[in-house]
């Protein structure tokens, strides 16, 4: 099934050996070439000398999922030379660092021996060079074997090494070498090689935290607090670099402030402080720090601060795998915080999503004065995706929602009828009107408060009060279900009766595993979620059909449970399919989940 | 009470400040505290110093975390906005108020719960951070809302209204923040207004982090007479160092005062502070001085009151961050914003 264009090349490397920049720079070549590609990184929580792999899936039809079965390891860590040979496809290949010649108990694998440390050490005198040249010697090898444009991978060299142009030559230099010993004493290029194509044209490649960050640009933006936890970490990094570029005034100064919290409740508390006062403010965190973040959110939630909160999520629970992926934080996301809580969620499922969404978010966090929380997650977050490019509407409004200014706290009963109150339900939307700090120096004041308030912001321990002020804030999320995007939804069969709903990075295999259940004449039909609240089109879509698979990585069908809860749907009607190894997704583990159920003879036989 | 509103007519004698405010423009809903309440003594306080200093009420943001001292700003400056947030955590939310807008007078108002101990993180980042705002802690070394537990600044020596003794000793805010770099530090008693007065006027018109450990009776649960925090004990043991007159940059400077026995320093806004020095040790510019004014007076069972430190050239967070002059919840959305163009430079560079 492998061949041109089509196939799977994993690195096996040590972590901290430089071996991320080659293997960076072998992925952008095949990019530019215009071949989808999708490159993993499968990372250990560790500086320095654990091991790490690096899976590049090419795909001339556009199948971006994590394929299993490895055609060419690139085994450069013995600690790991045993699991990695054992992943290679029979009749696939292994390269390997032939300068301690080792034998390898397969015969179905072709051995490839460059002795890449030795001609190094034959090459450069400084140690570090010599170890760092060494990856950049495989990527050469690797040009032969796999017939890459060479010319293309100069152009992605001197990307990578901009601003230090005195190394581009070297690293040439240690890829012709490479190149010359495959060239020279292997058949070159494999069956399984590339050649240029159109797929990837008019692509950008790009990860989902950097796309993220540069939304929240776009927003608007002005205050980010953080605290460093991977995988969320580069999203808030990302966001300073651009803004670094994007937001000096001709005077040299910032139009932003970003503030390394002391941890993650204090994040929350400055992202909220500067929503509170005006400002589009927002923090990234994964799952730990949503646990930490939770006292505030219900804050946000009650006092109804807009506030935008990035979870870029990992394997849970506790500190679980902080560099795998997971789509575990639903319910804890959905209901943040102690007491009747409830947020608003989107998922993207891809970089550009990471970027719409990002600027999304503001919009929907000032329009419904709540937090906002964009559900990324490891796999989107920290790898880099071929993806559309970024698109922006020079026509966008932001909606900065209902804010009044000093004109309209006069006018405001002449307008509406009635005098303000912080959470008077004016319009009928149940989204009252506020106002900033500073505003007017007789109208508007009010105390923000998280104990129980009436509709004019006053402390009250009237449950009858309390109860209304709780039941408005419950509307809102029927506000909130018509302004969330919407669902995509892939019909094969009008008269089809299963249905599969899927969300966030689950998407590349999902469609794949689509594709490939059509070849074997099962047409089932697939909803993507992009928002909860859930719109009208999810309830009508599961109402569509008999049974409804739940795609979802974590252990307790989650994504299911909030269907049940809040769209009123049967469990029954629910099949989950999960997976929660912390890998991502493959289309075989969705091809095989619902073939399993559908035809199950069939799914024993393959 | 609370839920019962002051009336709002004024008598048409009541003294007005240089915007045409009277006292009563200042004050806020009325207090649940218990009658004779230090924190309510530090409100009234509050009141005055602002009204005093013409400080235009909605320019002014007062945030506080939980506890009966973080009630307090409702009793004070209802023409301002106010955020009763979570425990401990008025140091974050003040931080991020003041990035969106520098322009404004930020009050912070704690307890002793909620800054030496539920808070004691917040309290140091907001410190370290520079962040320009004035922080009171209403100071009863008790927890009141819970009924009288002690908190963490209660002194070793000062046992329960029961007679529980306190097994651990205190920590004492005012020696932190010096450490961490606040460049305000007094101390002062609710029960002294000619000296907190004019404290609170300076630290509000400092540019900088400035912190003020008010010595707030609790009248409840801590005013017994073994108390370290009760009205008899710091009255009998309160040591100013020195004597403090805030003189605004407006105001013709009038005040006299001996060679050799006071400081005049100068603050950012032009404003001056004169400082008669009771002790004679005692120079606030002077970190290492001021801890050893407190940690001596203290060890003579004393309370080291007045202005402990101050650094007359701190930069806040905006100065430390450059970020610009204007406030950023301000500046408008086509600034923010880089548009299409900038956009496509982006993807170009992502191909």
């Amino acid at each position: 099934m492998s061949g041109i264009n089509d196939f799977v090349v994993k690195f096996a490397t040590v972590n901290g050996s430089g071996s991320a920049s080659a293997n960076g720079i072998f992925a952008k070549t095949l990019f530019r070439m215009g071949i989808p590609v999708s490159p993993k990184n499968i990372f250990p929580s560790n500086i320095q000398g654990l091991p790490t792999w690096y899976e590049v899936r090419v795909s001339e039809a556009g199948y971006l999922g994590r394929r299993e079965g490895i055609d060419l390891m690139v085994a450069m860590n013995p600690q790991t030379f045993k699991e990695d040979l054992a992943e290679v496809v029979p009749g696939g290949w292994l390269l390997y660092d032939s300068t301690l010649p080792r034998v390898w108990p397969r015969e179905d694998v072709t051995i490839i021996g460059v002795p890449i440390a030795e001609m190094c050490a034959a090459k450069w005198q400084d140690t570090r060079q010599r170890q760092l040249f060494k990856n950049m010697v495989y990527v050469g090898a690797l040009t032969a074997l796999l017939d890459m444009d060479v010319e293309v991978l100069k152009s992605a060299v001197v990307d990578q090494l901009k601003g230090k142009e005195k190394l581009v030559a070297a690293n040439m230099e240690a890829v012709a070498l490479g190149r010359e010993y495959a060239c020279k004493n292997f058949d070159c290029p494999l069956p399984i090689r590339v050649r240029h194509a159109d797929g990837a044209k008019g692509k950008i490649l790009v990860s989902g935290n950097d796309a993220a960050g540069l939304g929240a640009i776009y927003a608007g933006a002005t205050v980010c607090a953080w605290y460093p936890i991977t995988p969320s970490t580069s999203l808030a990094e990302a966001f300073e670099r651009h803004a670094k570029r994007l937001r000096i005034t001709k005077e040299g100064r910032r139009l932003f402030g970003i503030v390394q919290a002391e941890d993650e409740l204090a994040a929350i508390g400055v992202a909220i402080g500067g929503g509170w006062n005006g400002a589009r403010a927002f923090t990234a965190t994964s799952g730990p720090g949503i646990s930490l973040m939770s006292e505030f959110l219900g804050l946000a939630y009650f006092a109804e601060v807009p506030v935008v909160l990035f979870n870029i999520q990992r394997g849970g629970p506790s500190t679980g795998m902080p560099t795998r992926t997971q789509q575990s934080d639903i319910i804890s996301c959905a209901y943040a915080s102690h007491g009747d809580t409830k947020h608003v969620l989107l998922f993207p499922a891809n970089p550009t999503e990471c970027f719409a969404m990002g600027a999304e978010a503001f919009d929907l966090a000032e329009r419904l004065q709540t937090p906002v929380i964009v559900m990324s997650d490891l796999d989107i977050g920290m790898n880099e995706w071929v993806t559309d490019p970024f698109a922006w509407n020079e026509a966008h409004v932001h909606d900065r929602g209902k804010v009044l200014s000093a004109e309209q706290l006069e006018k405001f009963k002449e307008l509406k009828g009635k005098d303000w109150g912080r959470y008077q339900d004016v319009d009928a939307d149940a989204i009252p009107y506020r106002t900033l700090p500073g505003t007017h120096p007789t109208k508007g004041a009010f105390f923000t408060r998280g104990t129980s308030h009436d509709e004019n912001a006053r402390y009250t321990e009237d449950g009858r009060a309390h109860a209304r002020v709780l039941d408005r804030i419950r509307r809102k999320f029927d506000t909130a279900q018509t302004l969330v995007p919407k669902p995509e939804v892939a019909i094969k069969d009008t008269s089809g009766k299963t249905g599969l709903i899927y969300f966030g990075a689950t998407t590349p295999a999902v469609r794949e595993a689509l594709d490939l259940l059509e070849r074997e004449g099962v047409k089932v039909n697939a909803l993507r979620i992009k928002a909860f609240p859930f719109t009208r089109d999810v309830v009508a879509f599961c109402a569509m059909h008999e049974r409804v698979f739940v795609v979802e990585q974590n252990r307790d069908a989650q994504m299911r449970s909030l269907l049940m809860t809040e769209a009123e749907i049967p469990g029954a009607k629910l099949i989950p399919a999960l997976n929660y190894d912390g890998m991502p997704l493959t289309a075989a583990f969705v091809y095989g989940a619902v073939l399993q159920r559908l035809q199950p003879a069939k799914a024993a036989a393959e | 009470m609370s839920y019962i509103a002051k009336p709002s007519a004024h008598h048409p004698a009541l003294p007005k400040n240089a915007l045409g405010l009277t006292h009563r423009d200042y004050e806020g809903t009325m207090s649940t505290l218990c009658a004779g309440c230090g924190h309510d003594s530090i409100t009234a306080a509050l009141i005055e110093a602002c009204f005093e200093m013409d400080l235009p009420a909605h320019r002014i943001a007062k945030v506080s975390g939980i506890g009966c001292s973080s009630k307090a700003p409702t009793y004070f400056l209802s023409r301002s906005h106010g955020f009763n947030s979570v425990h401990g955590r008025m140091p974050s939310i003040t931080t991020g108020a003041n990035l969106a807008n520098r322009d404004l007078v930020y009050i912070g108002v704690s307890g002793d719960g909620d800054t030496a101990s539920i808070g004691l993180g917040q309290f140091c980042h907001a410190i370290r951070r520079r962040v320009n705002m004035t922080y009171i802690v209403m100071n009863n070394g008790c927890y009141g809302l819970t009924k009288g537990q002690f908190s963490a600044t209660n002194d070793k020596t000062s046992p329960s209204k029961k007679g529980d003794a306190n097994p651990f000793e205190a920590i004492d805010l005012c020696q932190m923040a010096i450490q961490l770099g606040a460049g305000f530090v007094a101390r002062s008693f609710s029960g002294d207004k000619a000296q907190l007065i004019p404290l609170l006027k300076a630290a509000i018109s400092y540019w900088g982090f400035a912190f003020l450990d008010v010595v707030s009776p609790c009248v409840t649960f801590n005013n017994h007479p073994t108390s370290t925090k009760s009205y008899d004990y710091v009255r009998a043991h309160n040591m100013a160092v020195d004597q403090l007159d805030f003189i605004e940059e407006k105001e013709e400077i009038t005040a006299h005062y001996a060679e050799g026995t006071s400081v005049s320093v100068t603050m950012h806004d032009g404003s001056r502070l004169v400082l008669h020095k009771l002790d004679q040790q005692h120079d606030p510019r002077d970190a290492d001085a001021a801890i050893m004014a407190i940690r001596s007076n203290a060890a003579k069972g004393r309370v080291a009151t007045g202005l402990l430190y101050v650094n007359e050239t701190q930069q806040d967070m905006h100065d430390i961050l450059a970020t610009d002059a204007r406030a950023l919840n301000s500046v408008p959305m086509a600034e923010l914003c880089p548009g299409v163009k900038a956009l496509e430079a982006i993807n170009a560079r992502l191909r």
